[in-house]
């Protein structure tokens, strides 16, 4: 996420507190003005456009001409996706249920699993991925995690070869990237997914298919980034070696980048993966099926030990496939002599097909083989409720005191400043902002993105927003960032934070909601604790890597001069890993802000309503421009932080962290 | 989603079945064997309803599929479009706008109710009468408020309202009945029943919506609070009822359950589409049946399996 450089030298003394002092000043005479100059506080009504009954009406235009095309599209994803979901989930049925081909042995897809385990990463990816699967079998999620594992394994491939096509695209036209492609990736990154769900389910109909879509739109953003930064680190050498050898443009690409910058794109495939499985809750609420709408069954039925269960079975999918997906980017393939056999070549590959195929043709005479057997299933039966009944019997005047104290002192207060500050003072301090960190064009930028939101009367909804993000954003950086810090220092503790940040970012935050709700009750406090709960993740984990990355000479030289620990991480290794850090906050800020959906089902009153409310009406003009909304206080916030952010790289003298891979 | 095998000869088979003029005998050879696509929701009693429904069209030989669906989305496009065939509960209380808009679009069918009436209205724990008297009469409310508040809603009461899809008005109900009480919306209803798991174990102040059919007034003892009686005119004209500034000084509408279809289902299906048509339970049937589900946690492929065969001669009569 580039923008120019600052066109203001920072050198010489800097007029910026000056300017500070002016705004201030400025702000505060419309304060004590804000009678007669009401308008300048108060955005006027009249100068909204109902911009989300225009692009409703352009919308349902486009629908009913682009139709025919889409339906075609979705008869066409339909087939992968019937066949996956045969395969895995249901065997081939004839009308009256009967089974003509039966569905792949569970205990077929165990061994496979496991054995793609093996062949990439070893032992211990291999007991990995079997300890998971196992955890699904045994604990009653078989069929639902089949379906999503179905939807999952025909969504990662498109998802990955448009990326793969849209980074190519606009790495070899620049002009192409920087006008169309980047400003594409980040509406589709910062644009909540609700927000698009009713067009998509208008276009592609009901059912499996328009989740598969909009987990594709939601997921493949990742991946063109990862292409695009692929495809520029590849070394000059080769290059020069593939216009030596003569090669055609296409050759070049697919016989000498792609291959060579194999491991970075495995990065841009493993964070499809992780992307789509953070779909599976939404995309089951307009018809995907699966793991993600047995958690919200169940949780309707407040049965939270339920729903735990089928959250974690997620949880387990995405571990195994993040494991098996990162072991196979640092996989060096054995070379092949001349004369092997294709067994030879690919003999866990035959092996896994022959387990599947030997369990499945026993599933056709021991039932046991196609079904997890009854009796062998667990569950957590009431434990979990009772567990949470018992909290709440015990400690609920504690917890009511916490958040009333919040609410009070904290939350009102903010959200009420922020409701009352006039708009002039808001637009004005964050394009000021923007001049300052970015110069002219990035100045412009934020007044454009920030004027859409008023003109389009989102205001107050867009205020009550950043008031919920920014509280939790500080306090997920405050929780996160010491977590971080510490996982940096051991490798124990680094493990420790890597599961518990996969966990917090694969289970559907719905899962512990509904706890939270029950202890908190329905409202904002509820709300901010499941924002920081998810948006902490980035915090840990930027923080960990930042000061891991710290040039151990400069340490050493630190305790060479004799520096105490302290004073190492305070004076030398958080600065220096402060640009990361600060990269890691930018992220937190977005994490926030794609929460905010799932927090309208705690009932907020922000833009994440506004989206929630369109999705039930189908109004697919008020969701977009709602959406619209947040992304691009997100793209603002982006903006603002990335500048923040390079800037303090450049004081420091350290290499942009782009550039470093 | 289950594959599909077009069987060859079913013109035939249909066109010997339908001129004889023979009502179809259990497992005979459908007019279609295109899949009959039931909408699931996110509640149980419209699950289990499309579950016993898939299965009863299953045995007419039918080929069904159960597709996840959102509940106001599906009938303002799927249904209309013919990409769902039947969604099997749309509510008054609810959907009222959405079924109107879809009446008027002529794309769908009203199947006619399912039976249970829908109800929603405030609902408060049993043991909040002992705190508040003079409950269940709506009129109480005004004198114990305070019973009902939280630290930051007092003196004011707090009354968790639906999310603020459902409409329902009680923002303008508080308004015109002059309650002190501050309404906080839930934004799902999973989240509005944790708050009263929450507060019921607790035996703490709550009051809040309540619908039926639903498994929550079985679990919890509590009452209805008994609101003036809604009528048509309570909610367009500001003279009726005690305040005569403003509508809604009164309780929620009832009313029915319907089933929908999409419009090109009678004719192509015309038997599985009487049978969808006729098809209907009591409110002791269907509450029963949601209790097996969602409080003895029974799977609904079991329950719709025993209900069906303990009623095989009512399915019949669907049929005629």
């Amino acid at each position: 996420m580039s923008t120019d450089a600052a066109t203001a030298p920072l050198e010489r003394r800097s007029p910026w507190p000056l300017i500070w002092l002016g705004f201030l000043v400025a702000v505060v005479a419309i304060w004590l003005l804000r009678d007669p100059l009401i308008w300048l506080v108060k955005y006027p009504d009249k100068l909204e456009i109902n911009l989300a009954k225009w692009i409703g009406i352009a919308a349902k235009w486009l629908v009913a001409h682009i139709q025919f095309l889409t339906r075609g599209l979705a008869a066409v994803l339909d087939m992968p996706l019937d066949t996956a979901i045969a395969v895995l989930a249901k065997g081939i049925l004839a009308p009256n249920d009967a089974v003509i081909v039966p569905r792949v042995s569970w205990l077929g897809v165990i061994g496979a699993m496991t054995l793609t385990g093996y062949a990439y990463g070893g032992l211990r990816t291999a007991a990995t991925v079997f300890l998971c699967f196992t955890y699904i079998a045994f604990f009653g999620q078989w069929n639902g995690a089949m379906l999503t594992l179905a939807s999952v394994i025909v969504c990662v491939p498109i998802a990955v070869a448009l990326g793969l096509g849209f980074g190519i695209l606009a790495f070899r036209h620049p002009r192409l990237a920087t006008w169309v492609v980047q400003p594409s990736l980040d509406l589709m990154q910062t644009m909540p997914s609700f927000a698009y769900l009713v067009p998509v389910l208008l276009l592609f109909g009901s059912g499996p298919v328009p989740a598969l879509v909009a987990t594709v739109i939601f997921a493949s953003p990742p991946m063109v980034r990862a292409t695009v930064l692929a495809l520029r680190s590849v070394p000059e050498e080769v290059m020069d070696f593939g216009k030596m050898a003569g090669c055609s443009p296409q050759q070049k690409t697919w016989r000498i980048m792609i291959p060579s910058s194999r491991a970075l794109l495995m990065v841009g495939v493993n964070q499809v993966i992780m992307m789509t499985l953070n779909m599976v809750i939404i995309a089951s609420m307009i018809g995907a099926g699966g793991l993600g709408y047995d958690v919200l069954l169940a949780l309707r039925q407040g049965d939270i030990g339920r729903g735990a269960v089928a959250g974690l079975a997620i949880v387990a999918i995405a571990i195994s496939l993040d494991r098996i997906s990162q072991a196979a980017a640092e996989h060096q393939a054995r070379p092949f002599k001349s004369g092997d056999t294709f067994a030879h070549r690919h003999p866990y590959l035959i092996a896994g097909i022959g387990w599947l195929a030997v369990t499945t043709l026993i599933s056709l005479f021991v039932p046991e083989f196609s079904d997890v057997p009854k009796s062998l299933t667990l569950t957590l039966g009431d434990s979990l409720n009772e567990i949470v009944k018992w909290i709440n019997i015990n400690f609920f005047d504690l917890i009511e005191a916490i958040r009333t104290w919040l609410l009070l002192n904290v939350m009102n207060p903010v959200k009420q400043g922020l409701l009352m500050a006039p708009w002039i003072a808001i637009l004005g301090g964050l394009v000021l902002a923007g001049y300052q960190l970015g110069g002219r064009r990035l100045a412009l930028l934020v007044a454009l993105l920030v004027a859409f939101i008023l003109i389009a009367g989102q205001w107050e909804k867009a205020m009550i927003s950043v008031y919920l993000c920014a509280i939790s954003a500080v306090i997920a950086a405050l929780i996160g960032i010491p977590i971080g810090a510490w996982a940096s220092r051991s490798d124990w503790g680094n493990r420790v934070a890597t599961i518990a940040v996969d966990t917090l970012q694969t289970l559907p935050t719905f899962v512990y909601l509904i706890p939270v709700v029950m202890l908190f009750r329905v409202g904002d406090v509820t709300a901010m604790i499941a924002i920081v709960s998810f948006a902490v993740t980035p915090a840990i984990r930027y923080t960990a890597h930042g000061l891991r990355n710290v040039s151990p000479q400069v340490v050493e030289a630190a305790r060479a001069m004799g520096s105490t620990p302290r004073q190492i991480l305070w004076r030398v290794q958080v600065p220096l890993a402060l640009p990361e850090i600060m990269l890691g906050i930018n992220q937190v800020i977005l994490l926030s802000l794609s929460m905010l959906v799932i927090t309208a089902l705690v009932g907020t009153r922000d833009l994440g309503q506004e989206v929630y409310i369109a999705l039930t009406k189908a109004d697919p003009g008020r969701g977009i421009v709602a959406g619209l909304c947040v992304a691009f206080l997100g793209i603002v916030l982006d903006r603002l932080a990335a500048a923040g952010a390079k800037r303090a790289r450049e004081r420091l003298g350290l290499l942009d962290i782009n550039a470093q891979h | 989603m289950t594959m599909t095998f077009r069987r060859k000869a079913m013109g035939a088979a249909m066109a010997l079945a339908l001129g004889a003029g023979f009502s179809m005998p259990a497992a005979a050879e459908p007019e279609s064997t295109d899949p009959i696509k039931i909408a699931l929701f996110d509640w149980t009693s419209v699950n289990l309803n499309a579950t016993i429904l898939s299965k009863i069209l299953k045995s007419y030989g039918y080929n069904t599929e159960l597709v996840t669906s959102d509940y106001l989305a599906s009938i303002q496009t799927g249904l209309r479009t013919g990409d769902l065939t039947i969604g099997m509960e749309y509510w008054d209380t609810t959907a009222r706008e959405a079924m109107a808009d879809a009446d008027a679009s002529g794309e769908t069918e009203n199947l006619g109710p399912i039976g249970p009436k829908a109800k929603e209205e405030w609902w408060f724990p049993e043991y909040m009468k002992e705190t508040c008297p003079g409950l269940p009469n709506w009129e109480a409310l005004k004198g114990c408020a305070e019973a009902f508040s939280t630290p930051e809603t007092a003196p004011k009461g707090r009354y968790l309202g639906g999310p603020v899809t459902w409409g329902g008005f009680d923002d303008e109900r508080v308004e015109a009945l002059d309650l002190p009480f501050e309404v906080v919306h839930a934004g799902t209803d999973a989240a509005m029943f944790a708050e009263l798991e929450s507060a019921y174990q607790r035996k703490a102040p709550i009051i809040l919506w309540i619908y039926t059919p639903h498994w929550a007034p079985a679990k919890y003892k509590g009452e209805w609070v008994q609101f003036p009686e809604w009528t048509p005119e309570c909610y367009s004209d500001p003279a009726w009822g005690s305040n005569p500034d403003k509508a809604y000084d009164c309780g929620k509408p009832h009313g029915e359950i319907y089933k929908y279809s999409w419009k090109g289902f009678a004719e192509k299906w015309p038997v599985a589409h009487k049978i969808a048509k006729n098809m209907k339970f009591t409110d002791d049937e269907m509450n029963a049946l949601i209790g097996q589900v969602d409080l003895d946690k029974k799977s609904l492929d079991d329950v719709a399996d025993a209900w069906i065969a303990a009623n095989g001669d009512k399915i019949k009569q669907w049929a005629q």
